[in-house]
């Protein structure tokens, strides 16, 4: 195990190095001024030249590259070119934002989706099901950006409810689990936690039709046992793939949505890159890519690594 | 009830929970005079907070003259007249006699930075420094740009005594007075404080980078607001200044807290849900819905052009003037007006009549299709002959108002006057990019005309930058190489102007040759709409890109 275990991060580094430079080339290849954000239209070219010439722009990308990736891998992403705070402090704030944004939001995805699932896969082709079934299809194909937007019309413009946009009441810095805080996460994680809870749900729904119509369930209800006894079985089979579901929707909301944090201004990594592409941010672009490149090769590792504690036949393979 | 009687332990007990009843009672009264004015502005990130903003003027707007003082300042307390200097952390200046390159500025004494250290010559001469000498400390290379790019001829500072520095410029420059307001002074104690708490194994340059970005999260400028609190990206929270030197400047309000909310709809509906109190450029096509609600729509005409610049490069149809008066002539602004739902102004120049630099042109532009064919067929043109223009222009971007719909209406406009315009759209920021470069780099693809809105505050940017010279790319944006011996003879007496009457005199002639030679399709100034709850009061909206916060106050 223990060999597996070093090959598997052996292999991590090839594929931080690779990723490093994909993010490299493709924030340096796609068009734009990184300058935009500290040279304002007023400016000549003849005083850009000057900055570019300050700022390193002006040397070649094999020596800008190398620079950078000798000063990541001790730690030190660079400091954003717009404001001049560091890349790293700024990106771990933002993922902090966004894995809060995507815990709540998977969690809501998973208690909704997996009651729809049960429910439609218990009661196949009633209306119950018909109804879960279309709430799921609506979930997966309603754009995130329209659903926010409406969300907010209703409950922040119309009725008061809730606040439309930001992080907290004094933004994201000091977060408490209070209601201060969290009725500003509520519509956010509501709109995000509709595709989760879609794809949740047609999966748990198939695999409890799938397993209803397994033998032992006829054996179950032939030994007498009560449909509520049944069910449970039911869920406790179906369980283990509503997990792995869930766990791979919160990988992929931990990227943050563009769009949906950009409605809300939740501050995450979302809208971070968000704000990096607009102001042509290369060091933040470049660094925020990275990290959250990382966090996936790292959730990747995880997931092997326990995946071969689990199933030695992986290990072994 | 007799409190003497009651035992001593009693009358303490029943005396500290009167005490205790009576600050509860209080507080909420003391709470509810504490004033916020909560404000929603278009940039995607809060300003830079250092003391040379980013973000375009909002930042000076929102970060800077709230927080900052300037050696001169722009008059925001009216909206009559087009916004003229006032004496800032300076209360007077003038040039050199014998040598235009040098001007000397008196310093207001007594003036004190939010840390107590006072704002005297030394603390002007660091802040020059901060941006043009390489060599001091506090050098910063983030900031040049912001800066350097509004001061184009200053070159250096130097202290005569405690309250008089000199300032030097590359050229005369009788413009000077004006670049100086986006100079904002910050303490250089403040600064000093947090470079000696950085490590010193780092190296100078990065210990001068690091003290900047504590310096941005504490600012300590000696403007009518202090900086509280600042969460990057989220939240700027600035509280008032009760001692500011002016005391009409002094706050109204206890605190501002500014959001950035890019997008439109978002702050729309963070103004209806009461979230803030104030949103800068709503949607124009949620302006009647925020109308209903209560809230009030302020605008006024801003220093702002919004054209269509031409070339004058060899094959540039526009080197025919009948063309370019012609295009003038042909297109309707009142119906783009009404097009834009109100919220232009109509440009028949760089400055409007009222303002002391309009002067007296004698080409009158107006809405004349007739005349503007007649031109045409002059010049040689016709219904079968029309002249073929491209236009580079941007789909978005900061000052382009509504670029496409606006491009489209002029398209079809001028196609009655035989002009058959291609627009080329490309993104705002590779569009200034080409714009710096020129009509005669291959960026502009063959282009002849260019759509770049541009802020006009004062006779150089608004002129000389685009009709001299001295100014084709790279120096600066005179973009379609355009220059008549009378505009550079007329830009240089402006230039040479010291005296504010003369230097009026001088611009407002300056405009007018450039009305009649006409070197831009003249198209729109912004109007700079902003809606506001009914709850704030003292709203001026000045005829300037910036607005005074400090005059204005908010019911409970």
């Amino acid at each position: 195990m223990g060999g597996y275990v070093v090959r598997r991060l052996l292999l991590t580094i090839p594929i931080m190095l690779g990723v490093a430079l994909v993010c490299f080339m493709l924030v340096h290849l796609s068009p734009g001024d990184p300058l935009v954000s500290v040279l304002p239209p007023d400016a000549s070219q003849a005083l850009r030249e000057q900055m570019i010439s300050l700022y390193g722009f002006d040397q070649p990308y094999v020596v800008q590259f190398f620079k950078w990736l000798f000063n990541a891998l001790q730690g030190n992403l660079g400091t954003s070119i717009a404001t001049g705070r560091p890349v790293i402090d700024e990106v771990l704030v933002a993922a902090v934002n966004s894995l809060r944004l995507a815990v709540l939001a998977t969690l809501l995805g998973f208690c909704f989706g997996s009651l729809f699932g049960f429910v439609a896969g218990y009661f196949q082709n009633s209306w119950i099901d018909k109804l879960a079934s279309m709430l799921s299809i609506f979930g997966v194909s309603v754009p995130h950006y329209w659903l926010g937007m409406v969300l907010v019309i209703i409950f922040a413009s119309q009725l008061y409810w809730l606040p439309a946009t930001g992080g907290g009441p004094t933004g994201s810095d000091g977060w408490q689990w209070d209601w201060d805080h969290l009725q500003y996460m509520i519509l956010p994680a509501i709109t995000l936690s509709v595709i989760p809870t879609g794809i949740i749900s047609r999966t748990v729904r198939a695999v409890v039709a799938e397993t209803l119509a397994q033998e032992f369930i006829v054996g179950l209800r032939a030994r007498g046992l009560g449909e509520a006894a049944v069910f449970r079985h039911v869920v406790k089979n179906a369980a283990p793939t509503a997990l792995a579901v869930m766990g791979l929707q919160l990988g992929y909301l931990m990227g943050g949505s563009i769009l949906v944090e950009t409605v809300f201004s939740w501050p995450g990594t979302g809208l971070l890159l968000n704000t990096a592409i607009f102001q042509r941010d290369m060091p933040l672009l470049q660094g925020s890519i990275w990290v959250l490149a990382l966090f996936f090769v790292s959730l990747n590792l995880c997931v092997d690594i326990f995946q071969a504690l689990l199933d030695p036949r992986i290990e072994r393979s | 009830m007799d409190f003497g009687s009651l035992a001593p332990a009693t009358r303490l007990r029943r005396a500290a929970l009167a005490l205790a009843i009576s600050s509860a009672l209080a507080l909420p009264g003391l709470a509810a005079a504490q004033t916020t004015l909560r404000i929603g502005m278009t940039a995607g990130d809060i300003p830079l907070t250092h003391g040379q903003p980013d973000q375009g003027y909002e930042g000076n707007r929102f970060s800077g003259i709230p927080i900052y003082d300037s050696l001169v300042q722009w008059d925001l307390s009216q909206g009559d007249a087009p916004s003229g200097l006032v004496p800032g952390l300076a209360t007077e200046w003038q040039v050199d006699a014998e040598d235009h390159t040098k001007w000397r500025f008196t310093l207001r004494e007594g003036v004190e930075f939010h840390d107590g250290t006072p704002v005297n010559a030394d603390a002007i001469v660091w802040n020059v420094d901060k941006v043009l000498n390489s060599e001091a400390p506090q050098y910063a290379p983030g900031q040049i740009g912001n800066t350097l790019s509004r001061m184009p001829t200053l070159r250096s500072a130097h202290k005569i005594d405690d309250y008089t520095v000199e300032l030097v410029t590359s050229e005369p420059d009788a413009f000077l007075p004006f670049n100086l307001t986006n100079l904002f002074i910050a303490s250089p104690s403040a600064w000093q404080g947090f470079y000696d708490a950085t490590p010193s194994s780092a190296d100078a340059a990065t210990r001068s980078q690091q003290a900047w970005t504590e310096f941005a999260a504490h600012a300590v400028g000696s403007g009518p607001f202090k900086l509280e609190r600042l969460v990057p990206r989220q939240q700027l929270t600035l509280a008032k200044n009760p001692d500011y030197w002016n005391p009409d400047r002094v706050p109204k309000v206890d605190r501002v807290v500014l959001l950035p909310l890019p997008e439109a709809n978002a702050r729309t509906a963070a103004l209806l849900s009461g979230q803030v109190d104030w949103i800068e450029a709503p949607a124009p096509d949620a302006i009647p819905q925020i109308e209903s609600r209560g809230f009030k729509i302020y605008s006024n005409t801003q220093p702002h052009l919004w054209p269509w610049q031409f070339s004058f490069v060899e094959g540039s149809p526009w080197n025919d003037k009948r063309v370019r008066q012609a295009a003038n002539l042909c297109l309707n602004r009142a119906d783009l007006k009404e097009y834009l739902g109100g919220y232009m102004v109509e440009a028949t120049g760089i400055f409007e009549p009222g303002s002391p630099w309009r002067g007296e042109p004698e080409f009158q532009i107006s809405y004349d299709p007739d005349r503007a064919r007649e031109m045409m067929e002059e010049a040689g043109f016709g219904p079968d002959n029309p002249v073929k223009v491209k236009i580079q222009t941007s789909a978005s971007g900061s000052g382009q108002m509504q670029p496409l719909p606006m491009n489209e209406f002029i398209q079809e406009s001028l196609r009655a006057c035989y002009i058959d315009t291609e627009l080329d759209v490309t993104e705002w920021n590779t569009l200034f990019t080409n714009w710096r470069l020129g009509a005669r780099d291959p960026a502009a693809q063959g282009a002849n005309g260019i759509n770049v809105s541009a802020a006009t505050m004062d006779p150089y940017f608004a002129m000389i930058r685009f009709a001299t010279e001295a100014a084709f790319p790279p120096a600066s944006t005179n973009w379609g190489y355009f220059s008549t011996p009378e505009v550079e003879e007329l830009a240089r007496e402006a230039r040479n102007a010291f005296e504010p009457a003369a230097l009026d005199e001088a611009a407002a002639k300056l405009h007018a040759a450039i009305v009649d030679e006409t070197p831009f399709l003249f198209v729109a100034h912004d109007v700079g709409p902003r809606a506001i709850s009914p709850k704030v009061h003292g709203v001026v909206q000045p005829q300037s890109w910036f607005i005074d916060l400090a005059t204005m106050s908010m019911e409970d």
